[in-house]
């Protein structure tokens, strides 16, 4: 049953035509399907078992994340346990599937939680309800007590990954930019946090204007623009030392719009000069550059393809804002967007098969994805200003910024699947905008 | 002359406040009633000097000649209206050739935050350009863009944005290196 469900959700993952009109505006309920080719799937997760004394509290929290983060897809939805008609004897004993076939449960998570001291132990099954057969080996991870969300992702991730097939994207952690305070005095720090929105932590303070902070490839620096000097100078952060320093590029005006190579030894920015703006790459260690546009346009927003090769990035040379392709090392680009509107921010998804961008057309702005030769292009979302979208690592789901209208306006950070559905707000506890999502986490 | 200034316009902010205070209080607050009587007997009226009033003052470069020029959207061409306005820019940078300039140029909030940076530093640029074509030396002009990071105005209607589509014109004495 399970394996048939892995056929539908990968018709469910693929591409398929979706109109302007399908795009969401509004958050939806969590773990409930707007327009679903599907049913989400029905998942039974009876709360971990408390192996030790003193584990129940983190058996119920570490239960309970795992829950969120299958719910929170948009592709399974938790039964919950009042309609259980048993609850297992122990971790490992023998499953009555009759009891969950009859609550039509299809997949079946168990576990059990022990803690000593700071250490913490977390073990689970999954099975396959229909089948009447566990589904993988169980497994079991440990660590301290503190980074127990990560141990309750990494269960979420490898229960999402046997039923999808698909790798997971729950271990992750995205950076961005916590805002805070009105829109003509609004205070800004980069900030890093969960994929999920816990554990915000602040790597710069709110003394200058700071910008779209951007992942390394490992997920150990951080590149982003600071008006620390009085101009806009790009920022190379170590995530574990909070250590920055500015990264040498090419002399100019102004330097911002950085994203790391796949290796992390290069960096490609946009460089202003005389009030033209171009794309340049810079080696870290030995601070040579590279320029690889030459125009009076404006050429920003540059991002690498998964295998290194190719640049996409925005340009105003036709007169408006459109997206490009080109080689790593410069030369000729090719113009893939042509649909009606300006289109900017693209970004490269890590299995290389399509670009997320921005859109603007007739006063509203959209995320949207298309086929790296512009071709299928979708859009997900519709609102007054969303912009700048980012990855999941698994290249199924997008966040970006939504900033609300008025004198009043606020972003925040959103989520959305590659299809448009389950669009949700990313509980921050500040404004946020400028997300950029980090690889899973070993 | 920076101290002469920096008095002036302490002097000048004090002032305004007292002002408000009369207008405020409408004359019933008794300090008040005191200075308008010390001031009537001695036959002398004091008040601070109007730093807009003086030629060489930055007072008067923002308020008098103007420091800010707008644009259209998605543009950095200089109105008729921005020219006239950087002809009595460069004018006044000329005379006072002491002062530094930092252009700063800024956008709506109707577009990427990337491309509004671009598109603030073209239009700073422009300005700058423009000065200098004006016979201000290159060497005492930068430029610098916000983007849509920093809006006068923040409501979303045209009426804002128009205000906020901007370059601004920050002088200084030596800070520019």
């Amino acid at each position: 049953m399970l394996r048939l469900m892995r056929l539908i959700f990968a018709s469910f993952l693929a591409l398929a035509p979706l109109s302007v009109a399908q795009a969401q505006e509004a958050a939806i309920d969590l773990g409930t399907l707007r327009e679903g080719v599907i049913e989400a799937l029905p998942f039974a997760l009876p709360s971990f078992q408390p192996e030790v004394g003193g584990s129940e509290q983190m058996a119920a929290d570490i239960s309970r994340v795992v829950a969120e983060d299958l719910a929170g897809t948009g592709l399974f939805r938790q039964i919950p346990s009042s309609a259980f008609i048993s609850t297992p004897a122990g971790f490992g004993s023998p499953v009555a599937y009759a009891d969950w076939r009859a609550i039509n449960a299809q997949a079946l998570v168990t576990g059990a939680v022990a803690v000593n001291g700071n250490q913490v132990t977390v073990k689970f099954r999954l099975y396959d309800v229909f089948s009447g057969a566990e589904m993988g080996d169980g497994l079991q991870f440990a660590g301290t007590t503190d980074g127990w969300r990560r141990m309750a992702h990494k269960v979420a991730d490898v229960v999402y990954s046997r039923i999808t097939g698909e790798a997971g994207y729950f271990d992750s952690r995205v950076v961005y930019i916590a805002e805070t305070g009105p829109k003509d005095d609004r205070a800004k720090r980069v900030a890093i946090m969960d994929f999920d929105g816990a554990n915000v932590q602040f790597l710069t303070d709110s003394s200058a204007i700071v910008l779209a902070p951007r992942f390394s490839p490992t997920g150990d620096r951080v590149l982003y623009t600071s008006y620390e000097s009085g101009f806009p100078r790009i920022n190379v952060l170590n995530v574990a030392t909070v250590q920055r320093q500015q990264l040498q590029t090419a002399p100019g005006d102004m330097a911002f719009s950085p994203r790391f190579s796949l290796d992390g030894r290069q960096v490609i920015y946009s460089l202003t000069n005389g009030g033209n703006t171009d794309i340049y790459r810079s080696d870290l260690a030995s601070g040579q550059f590279t320029r690889l546009t030459n125009t009076p346009a404006i050429e920003t927003a540059p991002s690498f393809s998964p295998d290194g090769s190719q640049i996409v990035f925005e340009s105003d040379r036709s007169g408006t804002q459109q997206l490009y392709i080109m080689s790593a090392n410069g030369g000729e680009p090719q113009r893939i967007s042509f649909g009606n509107g300006r289109y900017g921010t693209p970004v490269w998804s890590p299995r290389g098969d399509l670009v997320a961008f921005t859109k603007q057309q007739d006063g509203r702005f959209h995320i949207g994805v298309m086929r790296t030769d512009g071709s299928e292009e979708r859009l997900l979302t519709a609102s007054f200003l969303d912009e700048g979208p980012t990855w999941a690592p698994n290249g199924r789901v997008i966040m970006f910024a939504r900033e609300t209208q008025g004198a009043d306006g606020t972003s925040s950070l959103y989520s959305v699947d590659i299809t448009g559905r389950n669009l949700r707000r990313v509980g921050t506890p500040q404004g946020g905008s400028d997300p950029s999502w980090g690889p899973l986490q070993p | 002359m920076t101290h002469l200034i920096k008095a002036a316009v302490m002097v000048g902010v004090l002032t305004l406040s007292a002002c408000t205070n009369a207008d405020r209080f409408d004359g019933t607050d008794a300090a008040n009633l005191n200075d308008a009587a010390l001031n009537s007997t001695n036959g002398i009226n004091q008040a601070a000097l109007d730093p807009s009033a003086n030629p060489t003052s930055p007072q008067y470069f923002s308020q008098t000649i103007g420091d800010r020029v707008l644009f259209q959207v998605d543009t950095s061409t200089l109105t008729a209206e921005g020219q006239a306005t950087l002809r009595g820019q460069a004018g006044w940078l000329q005379t006072n050739s002491d002062y530094l300039a930092v252009i700063e140029g800024h956008a709506d909030e109707q577009g990427t935050r990337e491309y509004n940076l671009a598109l603030g530093a073209r239009r700073a640029n422009a300005v700058r350009e423009f000065l200098i074509a004006q016979g201000v030396a290159s060497s005492r002009i930068r430029v610098v863009s916000y983007g849509k990071e920093r809006p006068l105005a923040v409501c979303s209607d045209e009426s804002c944005y128009a205000q906020n589509r901007r370059a601004v014109t920050i002088i200084s004495i030596g800070q520019n290196s």
